[in-house]
């Protein structure tokens, strides 16, 4: 998974359609994101390397 | 002063929520809840906290961190037993009866044959919920006896041990909206109305938000649940009924927020921060 840190942006391929997901400020460890591209939910499993994957679907003791 | 945000989940509420501690200058660490271990006889790195916000969005995690935290000693926000009432339906109707707090009809019962007895003594329509559970999960309106048997059997057959819980309330026949009240230290501090033409407004259904005043009524019933469970902050979504006003519907211990911070005009995560601050320093109760 390819990965670029520059000073403005951190960015990594979506892990469903491969296309760049950036982020403006440093991510961290569970956010969640969407690709822009394919919509797809996305979660940063990692941030050193930054790794995003496939946000899980709810669970049943999810809520507010 | 430091402050921890445990999570399992960074939405954009957990992210404004850091932002708006750092913007007031106050320490403030994300802790995942998923990479921790924890040792119920050594506090190890939270006595470095003053206190701990928890925004997990897993129930699961939340009842085990709070309780192992608040074992430690370490002021949890909410308290372990605000979240127990708020994400138990039962329990929240038994607060809120025990505090005088208007609220729909329930009756109760733990298996099918007298679920259905539980349904018809409340009458048809009526609502079967799950009594753990959110954005509106397996929630039913039953019309008739044929849907209520139908959806009883589903739940005895298909469902956890925790939907052996008959939770019967009555229907009430809303106008269109039901309407959410975001408490913080006992203070209404914005209310939003959720409008769908379906019978279920929850924005995570699809329901539109607005902005809504907090007139007197709303005011007083919003502070007394929020006391009924506890809670420091949480939302309170109430039901409009034609013959009995205002009753409140729900608690939720770990409010979501962030489309109603442009809808109301109401910086919620900022005033949130500033409460949990005042509660780390002792200054609020």
């Amino acid at each position: 998974m390819s990965q670029t840190t520059t000073t403005a942006a951190v960015q990594s391929a979506c892990p469903e359609c491969d296309a760049s997901v950036s982020f403006s400020r440093a991510p961290l460890n569970g956010q969640v994101t969407r690709c822009s591209d394919c919509r797809a939910e996305l979660e940063v499993t990692s941030v050193s390397p930054l790794t995003l994957e496939l946000a899980p679907e709810v669970e049943e003791d999810w809520g507010e | 002063m430091h402050i921890a945000m445990t999570y399992t989940r960074l939405r954009a509420e957990e992210r404004l929520l850091l932002d708006a501690f750092e913007a007031m200058d106050i320490r403030i660490t994300p802790i995942d809840l998923r990479t921790i271990v924890f040792d119920p006889a050594e506090i190890g790195e939270w006595a470095a906290y003053d206190a701990v916000l928890d925004r997990s969005v897993s129930l699961t995690a939340t009842r085990t961190a709070v309780a192992l935290l608040e074992g430690y000693g370490v002021r949890c926000i909410n308290p372990l037993h605000a979240i127990e009432t708020c994400s138990d339906k039962l329990a929240t109707t038994i607060a809120l009866i025990r505090a005088g707090v208007p609220t729909p009809g329930v009756r109760v019962a733990t298996n099918a044959e007298s679920g259905l007895t539980a349904v018809e003594r409340i009458g048809y329509p009526a609502v079967l919920k799950p009594t753990v559970g959110s954005w509106g999960r397996l929630v039913a309106r039953v019309n008739d006896r044929d849907a209520a048997e139908a959806v009883l059997e589903h739940r005895e057959t298909l469902g956890s041990v925790q939907q052996g819980v008959i939770y019967v309330q009555e229907h009430i026949d809303k106008p269109g909206r039901d309407i959410r009240v975001f408490v913080v230290g006992a203070e209404p501090i914005a209310a939003i109305a959720r409008s769908s033409p379906h019978w279920v407004t929850n924005t995570a259904r699809g329901a539109t938000a607005s902005g809504l005043e907090i007139g007197p009524e709303l005011r007083r019933l919003s502070i007394d649940a929020a006391a009924a469970v506890g809670a420091d902050i949480v939302a309170i979504d109430f039901l409009e009924c034609p013959r009995r006003g205002l009753l409140v519907n729900e608690l939720n211990h770990s409010m979501e927020f962030r489309n109603s911070i442009d809808t109301t005009g109401v910086n919620i995560p900022g005033i949130v921060a500033r409460h949990v601050a005042a509660l780390a320093e002792g200054v609020a109760a």
